[in-house]
């Protein structure tokens, strides 16, 4: 079985924290797998994630619309668009540890930049899109160095997020549901020998 | 001692003396320093580059340390600029592949200096098609940029690397078929007043100037009773003897030209910006032409203010000896600031874009807001376009000032960058895009109208209407 040494728990443990804004948790460090640490991570993200959606840009901006979502927030004084959220969230957690990243990407991005790239990325999208409910973890060797990569279903958790995708002039689709699998999160955590 | 003997000692006491005087150059500098130069410096840079420390801050601490003076002095004008593919972008492994052909989490790989035949616009070292490396398969989701060059990306008006503030598709979009000149063209930052916190009272009188007497004269105090200092309560010693409170200390700590630390008490973001622009980049922190080393030996020397005659653009030779302060501009004791928005500039500056800026619209309408005749944030002086207002936070974060920003790197090149902060005051989108593009017409000072037109706003309106159909 793959093992973490007690540091990289404790990071992976202590991102958590950061995203989840203060949550305090704390773990017996030896002999956590990298399954683990990723699936405790997702936990945290889908949690952030899906809250900002359903209670901040759902609320606010379709139901009550005292407010819109727009991708040039700051230029249409409005709220950031929940990808741009997760980016953002991503970004600030690479500024403080480079002990795994994650990223948002789709089998239909609007951005194209977030279309699959590496074969685990490929293989893990089609897979979560295809097999609801299920995630897919692998091992991949980037730039020379090896990463356990967990792929995890990212689902359309509000009206807003299928009515949003579908009707951007850059989608490659236009039938998203609640309930679709839109894209998905992949957590990459290097590992040690 | 054989003949030959003594002329080894000496060739090699000569070697040794040779290799300390060229060691202590390298690293402490000196006189000498400017023939180790490697290669002429950028213009971004050129005003600095015998203050090898400020980028070379470890003799073997390799590019990462040079990469953190990269990130320490233009990091924050990135963030704000919106940096389009900042540092951050590349630290996903998934990018790693692209950064085995372009290392663009590292700012030395695109712009390396001392590099001069080799140095692009934007002091760009690579090859101009550097954008194909990534984004070879553009044609894909962009059939209209089937077939473009590569090498035309940054350099027709469409894109820039870093800031794309005004030239992002939607942003194109949102301010098409915008009419050249606005109905009512006005810069609202320049019809706001600028508020400086120190403000108090009025002081009216000479008996209140707090000067020791042998500082004073009729012609100084009539000078700074009519000055905006006086005017907003700042005595004698808020500029003479910063923090002094008794005639004693006042005396003792006078300085009778004031540097730009004593306008800093004040005036903190005006003085900040200017450190960082063309201006004030050599008085800036830790700028040493020479090191303290070797028991005194070499001292610490600062590289001291900018002069006309070190600049790159044309300047009169009258002034080619002057020292840049803040008073160069802003006459301290003087009551109208008009001077500094051009005469101040026009009296170094001798190119062919300064020297029709007074024949230019823009020119015109200054000359008329000063005159009375135009609306306060008519006219556009030099500093209008080059030394904007903008709303900055101060040194705690918390709190925003209106400032004019003193540092005109922030919106000078690309020039696409004063679209927004400037020239979309006054100024459609497809308008300011054309004109900035045109290299004559910027020389002419913007006497005429922009000879081409940039094809990136049709393209993105075309995009969407055929979007739309779909």
């Amino acid at each position: 079985m793959m093992k973490l040494s007690r540091t990289l728990v404790a990071t992976a443990i202590a991102a958590g924290s950061i995203i989840s804004a203060g949550a305090v948790a704390s773990v017996n460090a030896a002999g956590v797998a990298y399954k683990d640490v990723a699936d405790m991570l997702i936990a945290v993200m889908v949690a952030d994630r899906s809250t900002y959606t359903k209670k901040v840009v759902q609320r606010l901006a379709a139901k009550e619309k005292v407010i819109k979502a727009s991708e040039h927030f700051e230029d249409d004084k409005a709220l950031p668009l929940p990808a741009q959220m997760f980016r953002f969230g991503a970004e600030a957690v690479a500024d403080k540890t480079d002990k795994f990243t994650y990223s948002l990407l789709s089998l239909w991005p609007i951005n194209k930049q977030n279309a699959p790239r590496t074969e685990i990325e490929k293989a893990g999208l089609k897979f979560v899109a295809e097999n609801k409910g299920e995630n897919y973890y692998g091992e991949e060797t980037l730039g020379g160095k090896k990463y356990y990569t967990a792929v995890y279903a990212d689902v359309a958790v509000a009206k807003v997020c299928a009515s949003c995708h579908n009707g951007h002039k850059d989608t490659p689709k236009k039938d998203f549901k609640v309930g679709d699998v839109m894209g998905g999160v992949v957590i990459r955590i290097p590992m040690t020998e | 001692m054989s003949k030959t003997t003594t002329l080894w000692i000496v060739w090699f006491l000569f070697t040794l003396a040779g290799a300390g005087v060229l060691v202590g150059s390298m690293f402490y500098g000196g006189p000498t320093r400017a023939n180790l130069l490697i290669g002429g410096t950028t213009s971004g840079h050129h005003q600095i580059e015998l203050a090898c420390g400020a980028c070379h801050t470890s003799a073997f601490g390799g590019t990462e340390e040079i990469e953190k003076t990269c990130h320490g002095c233009h990091d924050a004008e990135l963030e704000k600029a919106k940096d389009s593919h900042p540092m951050k972008k590349f630290r996903d492994p998934r990018n790693a592949d692209r950064l085995e052909k372009l290392a663009a989490n590292k700012c030395i790989t695109c712009h390396t200096e001392h590099k001069p035949d080799i140095t692009n616009p934007m002091g760009v070292t690579l090859p101009t098609d550097y954008c194909e490396l990534c984004h070879d398969d553009v044609g894909k989701n962009r059939p209209s940029h089937k077939g473009l060059a590569f090498n035309t990306c940054a350099s027709a008006g469409c894109h820039n690397y870093h800031d794309n503030k005004a030239l992002y598709e939607d942003f194109l979009v949102k301010h098409a078929g915008e009419p050249n000149v606005a109905e009512k063209p006005i810069i609202k930052d320049y019809t706001e007043k600028i508020e400086i916190e120190a403000a108090g009272d009025a002081l009216t009188l000479a008996s209140q100037a707090d000067a020791p007497a042998d500082k004073v004269t009729d012609k100084s105090m009539k000078e700074w009773l009519g000055s905006s200092h006086a005017n907003a309560g700042v005595n004698c010693s808020g500029c003479h003897a910063v923090d002094q409170k008794t005639p004693e200390t006042i005396a003792a700590n006078w300085v009778d030209k004031p540097t730009h630390k004593a306008c800093a008490s004040c005036h903190g973001l005006e003085t900040t910006t200017w450190l960082s622009g063309k201006h004030g980049m050599r008085l800036a922190p830790k700028m040493l032409v020479e090191t303290e080393a070797i028991f005194g030996l070499f001292q610490n020397k600062t590289l001291g203010p900018m002069r006309p005659e070190l600049a790159r653009l044309p300047m009169h030779s009258k002034v080619a000896h002057a020292e840049l302060g803040c008073s160069n501009c802003h006459s301290p004791h003087a009551y109208k600031t008009e001077p500094a928005h051009v005469e101040a500039c026009t009296s170094c500056h001798n190119d062919e874009h300064t020297k029709n800026y007074e024949a230019s619209a823009h020119g015109r309408l200054w000359q008329d807001e000063v005159a009375g005749v135009g609306a306060k944030g008519s006219g556009v002086s030099c500093a209008t376009c080059h030394l904007p207002r903008r709303w900055m936070e101060d040194a705690s974060g918390y709190e925003e000032f209106l400032v004019s920003d003193h540092n005109q790197n922030f919106n000078l090149r690309p020039n696409e960058k004063m679209i927004r902060s400037v020239c979309m005051n006054c100024h459609g989108l497809g308008f300011s895009i054309d004109s900035l593009a045109d290299k004559d017409l910027i020389r002419r000072n913007f006497g005429g109208l922009p000879s081409g037109h940039i094809e990136s706003i049709d393209w993105a309106m075309k995009r969407v209407q055929e979007k739309g159909k779909k």
